[in-house]
């Protein structure tokens, strides 16, 4: 039996330990050491698919579940369909953000192939609202370094990435603009973007 | 006497500039994107499309299967190092000093000690490549940015970048310097340069053009984003903030 002043606590104790840990809560909050963990176990698991030398459809589906993983997938949807999510459905927001996920893999887990036998190193990270700002140097073989930053926000309950910037370019800007014109071209109608869709990228 | 014509080049080339963008600039706006010839820039950006899927697509694909990767480099690093003397120029006009001398001690040793800039051995010492033109110039002189725009075969442009690209024409040291054979490596090397990169970044360019459902916005904003991060323009509080929190912008509730 431990005689630590704690081990048998008052009901005054645990509910003042209570009410610090609430006030405590923002101290808690997404820190930029954990951004930056976020982002080099990221790039450790890209970097395994690359390197497994599985078939492209393979790697697209890998690279499915780590956008899934690391990413708010559902905010970067949604926030990308913009004020037209907000007249649909429940199952169509659903079905949207399950066709972007398969859309955002093929398109991007394609390209991530021109990474075989680089590497990234964080240089740094940054506040920025309420986003933490981890910026790093991307080593392609025989190109010049570049400059990726990742986003990365806790607002889902748990740290995911948001966002990325490659030499300022910015995905989520990007596929906001991308999907509004498939948008367009499809007269606005919800349905018919997600069967377009599904078979883009 | 050929310093002396390629001076006065020069500064006819910059009162050009100065003109050009004194003309046509529209005040400073601090929002995302400022298009107001949108329609002909659509039209441009057809023409584009086409010359690049007829000429640009093809004979750089042709390039990069043909020549050697290792040549490739060669020769975009022989082009990179004969513009490393606009590049101290520009850093100079900037009032970047430690730029301009990073980039002339660049320029030497790729050209020395780099088989005369075919290798890259600057990069591996810590002097990586700190490209710059006189459109950034114009930018750190506060000159506004002006209107987008796109144009027949250079493609995306701001006014200020498109001010800066005719002076950039003039401003290298050494197009006054070599002359004949000399010249005509240099405009080759830039070119062969250019269809390198078309062909390195084949897949990028190919989703942008080919696949994209708008590409010209895709474009215009992809080319905004870069050349604003590539300048230091400070975007936030823009349509193109790069700290944009998704949360924030989120339709529903």
């Amino acid at each position: 039996m431990t005689h630590f002043p704690f081990s048998n606590p008052s009901r005054r104790l645990v509910l003042a330990g209570l009410g610090a840990g609430l006030l405590a809560t923002p101290a808690l909050a997404l820190s930029e050491a954990a951004a930056k963990t976020l982002v080099e176990r990221a790039v450790a698991d890209i970097n395994r698919v690359i390197a497994s030398g599985k078939s492209e459809a393979a790697m697209i589906r890998d690279f499915e579940g780590i956008f899934a993983r690391y990413g708010d997938v559902p905010t970067i949807a949604i926030s990308a369909l913009g004020p037209p999510a907000r007249s649909a459905s429940a199952a169509q927001r659903s079905a949207f953000t399950q066709a972007f996920t398969g859309y955002m893999a093929r398109k991007y887990g394609k390209r991530f192939r021109e990474f075989a036998g680089g590497r990234i190193e964080v240089k740094d990270t940054r506040q920025r609202s309420r986003l933490i700002e981890v910026r790093t140097l991307a080593y392609l073989p025989g190109q010049s370094p570049f400059n990726v930053t990742f986003l990365v926000s806790d607002r889902s309950g748990s740290d995911k990435f948001v966002n990325l910037l490659i030499e300022g370019v910015n995905l989520f800007q990007t596929e906001k603009v991308e999907i509004g014109a498939m948008l367009d071209r499809r007269g606005g109608n919800v349905d018919a973007l997600i069967q377009d869709l599904r078979r883009a990228g | 006497m050929i310093n002396a014509a390629s001076s006065s080049i020069t500064r006819i080339a910059l009162l050009g500039a100065v003109l050009l963008v004194s003309a046509c600039s529209t005040p400073s706006q601090p929002n995302g994107i400022n298009d107001p010839y949108e329609q002909t820039n659509r039209q441009t950006h057809e023409f584009n499309r086409g010359v690049d899927r007829i000429v640009l697509r093809p004979t750089s694909n042709a390039y990069g299967t043909v020549v050697p990767e290792r040549a490739r480099n060669g020769i975009s690093n022989f082009a990179n190092t004969l513009n490393q003397p606009a590049d101290v120029v520009n850093s100079l006009l900037q009032g970047r000093i430690e730029n301009a001398g990073h980039s002339a001690f660049r320029f030497l040793v790729n050209g020395i000690f780099g088989l005369g800039g075919f290798l890259d051995p600057a990069t591996d010492m810590g002097l990586e490549d700190r490209d710059t033109d006189f459109g950034e110039t114009l930018y750190v002189w506060g000159v506004p940015e002006g209107v987008y725009g796109e144009l027949p075969i250079v493609g995306p442009v701001t006014e200020r970048h498109a001010a800066g690209k005719v002076v950039d024409l003039f401003t290298n040291p050494l197009s006054s310097v070599l002359e004949g054979p000399g010249a005509t490596a240099q405009t080759a090397a830039n070119v062969a340069s250019g269809f390198g990169t078309r062909y390195t970044l084949s897949d990028t360019i190919d989703s942008i053009l080919y696949d994209s459902a708008d590409s010209y916005a895709q474009a215009r904003l992809i080319y905004l984003q870069n050349r604003r991060f590539k300048l230091g323009v400070d975007s936030s509080g823009t349509d193109l903030d790069p700290f944009e929190d998704p949360y924030d912008s989120l339709p529903l509730q």
